[in-house]
């Protein structure tokens, strides 16, 4: 598998790069946005000029912006992300501290648009015209209402009418699966219907027809032939699915009172706490490049044709 | 072991439509025919004609939208009408087999072939996983796959044509079905290819399977075929045993055939008749009347009665016994064959390839090849798939640079040259495409397709209109046809439309890739037709690239034989074809199918290797 290796290699050099960017971009952005962070740090307390001082010599502002973009890169490469305004940690503790409820929301999200979205495509794709228009009509409502909407519907059903759900906190199974629905609902829409296209147009190729004449079910045929091709495009989307996961976190996590990263970042963005936004980007950035590598070897894995070096 | 003379089908009224927006099509119209174990029925027809609807309608798979009925549809004793889902998934695969054209797409690509074969094992029977694989290994071996036990883990991309379409023969095959139906099974490979499969599907019908066989090409079938069908609008228009078929055809449409394919006829004659211009015919009437010689009015009415010409063969038309019309003369002198008595008798030197070299990066696709086209010739470049034809016919257009000879056009030197410098000549050499669709930007109309290649300014868009109407009459269009998009034309109308295009800047030279590949032969052969017309009026020099040896043999004056990147034969076409030197050219011209194979033993043509 040579191939494959500098296939890899070539990746992760690009992955870097692209984490660099991310990393630029972030700090550019945070360090150029209007009023002083300073101000905002100290905020209603009235400070005295000294303090301002004080504060400002503390975080490094009083340096010009060419000398704190090169220390940050510096703290950067050896990990360090620096220390929240806010909480007085380390951005990397607050940050490995509320990574994994967000991990476990977005994950289960995912999973579960994905099943349900593939057992309505399977069942529907190239079906009755009636069932599969009132299917697809109801994935583009899903997919266009917004999520805090549908949040709190769950919760004034299934929590607050008939007690099924905690509404808020509940770190175990329970407590996932409301914020978990509210996630998965939008992405449940998209990506049916782009399996349901895909299996549609997979089940007129001769290979399906083929299957058929080898006596395989209809079932089989969806399942064993059809359902690999439409998965590949489904799996062109799951990388940017799983970022619009990560934002969506930050609406749900607020709505059911959850611990996590989407949390720690709506707080940061909102008291401006530069290092911890910073962090969340630079780690959000690393998380997207790894998934789109991931993504990049399942189309291997699922298409042997793309294997083969291209001459 | 053949328990032969056992009939295993039989069919009657067998009929098909489809419902689409606005209406019904009848695809198949009424068909009867039985088929016995060890015995192979070919059904023969063009794109259209229903062959295909009825190979799948056997197995219950016409399509979505389709509806079937027939008076009788019976393998071996169980009535296939009506019968459940369950019982349909035990008929496919393990009673019928069914192997369909092109295995590129009719082999899953994600799938390994071993899988692919396990599956139908799964179906019918079944074993575990180890023994599946076993057995995959086993039938590989029997379709003469080299090296099963690794290719059973190969995926269909990575295997040749002709191995690919055995891998396919071997998964319809696997769990025995005494009925096979194989679709257009040899359409897309090279001939020796083409061959092998043939021997391969000859030998399952020795051992005892009734083979059905639907091909659009009556040389395939004949080496093949114990009876022939031959079916035009959905109904079998003559049907009985092979050699009458071929020696002694009845019916005007299997007559037009036979005449059309170029393999048979002795160059400089017409391929094609002009048919009698008349109503087109009514629901009852014969299908082919449009196009039919002999076409009265009584034909276009109808009813049509089939007719027994002699026991076990009949015709559908009630004319078969009127005159056929002669041929229209051989044409007129084409440019002379003249003998080289000297080279200035010789017409002038349009291309001139010398000593040019051309790869990808890999082995080189065409190896210091050289030729030399004259004025008003044409000079035939034969060879199977990756032979470096495709790449020669790029770099005679300079649309590929050499890595090494030269390439002169009308005497001026033509690769090397800045891009700016070639342009004034490159009106002057056309391409005519393979497949015009792909061709041609499918939001443009025929006129905007040909005005492109006029380049004449907007003002003189009179002139301009002129001038399309001109060119599409030349190439025997209705002017009228400008304003259609190209998807709305045939594959023959459609070809002409590329020849028009190609002759808008008064080419001396066109570059013929596969320009006839893709069309039915009846049409095919009006193309060819065509292309000798246009010669003879316009002196155009021809370099007409095909894998065609029947093609080629009846365009050409001269002719190159092209194998892995090298010319490995030249010559005049009449001492190439009758005589030839090299023993790739032999081996060529031995798989070559022609319709006298049904005269010979039925010995196997060609050994697989």
């Amino acid at each position: 598998m040579p191939a494959t290796l500098r296939w890899l290699g070539r990746r992760l050099i690009l992955a870097a790069f692209v984490v660099f960017g991310a990393a630029t971009a972030a700090f550019a952005a945070m360090n150029l946005m209007p009023g002083d962070p300073v101000l905002t740090i100290l905020g209603s307390t009235n400070p005295t000029p000294a303090l301002i001082a004080q504060v400002r010599s503390d975080l490094g502002y009083d340096e010009p912006f060419a000398v704190r973009y090169a220390e940050f890169l510096g703290r950067l490469v050896h990990g360090d992300l620096g220390q929240s305004y806010q909480l007085r940690e380390p951005v990397t503790e607050v940050i490995t501290g509320q990574l994994l409820p967000t991990a476990e929301l977005a994950l289960t999200a995912f999973v579960l648009a994905l099943a349900v979205a593939a057992v309505l495509a399977v069942t529907t794709a190239g079906r009755r015209p009636a069932v599969r228009r009132v299917v697809s009509a109801l994935e583009l409502l899903t997919t266009s209402s917004p999520g805090f909407w549908i949040g709190i519907l769950l919760l004034t059903f299934l929590s607050f009418r008939i007690h099924l759900f905690p509404a808020a906190g509940g770190d175990g199974v329970n407590g996932l699966v409301l914020p978990a629905i509210t996630l998965a609902l939008g992405m449940t829409g998209v990506f049916s219907q782009v399996l349901r296209a895909g299996l549609e147009r997979a089940l007129e190729e001769p290979y399906a027809l083929t299957a058929r004449a080898r006596g395989t079910g209809e079932t089989a045929v969806r399942t064993r032939h059809a359902l690999r091709h439409a998965l590949i495009p489904v799996l062109t989307l799951s990388g940017w699915a799983l970022g619009t996961l990560l934002s969506g976190a930050v609406v749900v996590e607020t709505v059911f009172g959850r611990r996590g990263i989407g949390r720690v970042m709506a707080t940061a963005v909102i008291g401006r706490d530069v290092p911890t936004v910073t962090g969340v980007v630079i780690v959000s950035a690393v998380f997207f490049t790894l998934i789109n590598i991931l993504v990049d070897g399942l189309y291997r894995v699922i298409d042997p044709r793309l294997r083969q070096e291209k001459a | 072991m053949p328990d032969s003379d056992r009939t295993l089908l039989t069919v009657e009224g067998l009929r098909v439509g489809f419902r689409v927006p606005g209406g019904r099509i009848e695809a198949v119209r009424g068909v009867d025919f039985t088929l016995a174990a060890g015995e192979c029925l070919a059904i023969v027809g063009e794109s259209g004609s229903g062959k295909s609807v009825t190979a799948r309608a056997l197995v219950g798979l016409a399509g979505t939208g389709a509806s079937v009925g027939a008076d009788r549809l019976e393998l071996d004793g169980l009535d296939l009408r009506g019968i459940g889902d369950r019982q349909w998934r035990e008929v496919r695969g393990g009673r019928i087999g069914l192997v369909l054209q092109d295995a590129l797409s009719s082999l899953d690509p994600l799938r390994t072939i071993g899988a692919e074969i396990g599956e139908t094992l799964q179906n019918h029977g079944g074993g575990t996983r180890a023994e599946r694989r076993a057995r995959a290994v086993d039938l590989l071996r029997q379709v003469h796959l080299p090296d099963p036990e690794i290719r059973v883990g190969w995926h269909s991309h990575e295997l040749s044509g002709g191995q690919r379409q055995r891998a396919l023969i071997a998964a319809s095959m696997a769990a025995d079905p005494p009925v096979l139906i194989a679709d257009e099974p040899t359409t897309a490979l090279d001939v020796t290819v083409q061959a092998q499969i043939l021997d391969l599907l000859a030998a399952k019908k020795d051992a005892g399977t009734a083979l059905l066989l639907i091909s659009h090409d009556l040389a395939v079938v004949a080496r093949l075929a114990d009876r022939i069908a031959v079916m035009h609008g959905g109904r079998f228009v003559e049907q009985g045993e092979a050699r009458d078929i071929l020696v002694d055809p009845a019916h005007p449409y299997t007559r037009t055939l036979l005449t059309a394919v170029p393999t048979t006829r002795p160059r400089g004659t017409r391929l094609s008749l002009t048919p009698i211009a008349g109503p087109p015919p009514g629901p009852d009437g014969c299908t082919y009347a449009a196009s039919c010689p002999l076409a009265a009015d009584s034909c276009r009415t109808g009813p049509i009665v089939p007719v027994l010409r002699e026991p076990g063969h009949a015709v559908l038309c009630p004319r078969t016994d009127e005159p056929w019309p002669a041929p229209p003369p051989p044409l007129a002198n084409r440019a002379a064959p003249a003998e080289t008595t000297g080279e200035d008798d010789e017409p002038a030197t349009v291309i001139e390839v010398t000593g040019v070299t051309k790869s990808y990066g890999g082995p080189p696709a065409v190896l210091e090849a050289s030729l030399r086209l004259r004025a008003g010739r044409t000079l035939g470049v034969v060879g199977e798939s990756g032979s470096g034809k495709s790449t020669l016919a790029l770099l005679v257009l300079g649309l590929l640079e050499p890595d090494a000879g030269t390439i002169e056009v009308l005497g001026r030197p033509w690769s090397a040259r800045p891009e700016r410098e070639r342009r004034a000549l490159r009106g002057r050499i056309q391409l005519v495409p393979q497949d015009p669709l792909a061709a041609f930007d499918p939001r443009y109309r025929v006129g905007r397709i040909i005005a492109e290649a006029l380049g004449v300014p907007g003002a003189w868009a009179a002139r301009r209109d002129r001038r399309i109407a001109g060119l599409l009459e030349r190439v025997g269009l209705d002017p009228s046809l400008a304003g259609r998009h190209p998807r709305q034309l045939s594959g023959g109308q459609r070809q002409r439309v590329a020849i028009a295009r190609a002759l808008a800047s008064e080419p001396e030279v066109l570059v013929c890739d596969e320009a006839v590949s893709a069309l039915d032969v009846s049409v095919q052969a009006q193309i060819l037709d065509l292309f000798v017309d246009l010669q003879r009026e316009l002196g155009l020099a021809l370099l007409f690239i095909s894998h065609d040896l029947g093609v080629v043999h009846h365009i050409s004056d001269d002719v190159v034989v092209m194998r892995s990147a090298e010319i490995v034969e030249r010559g005049p076409v009449e001492r190439v074809f009758q005589s030839p030197e090299h023993p790739y050219t032999k081996a060529l011209l031995t798989a070559l199918p022609s319709p006298e194979d049904v005269l010979d033993d039925p010995g196997p043509v060609a050994r697989p290797t």
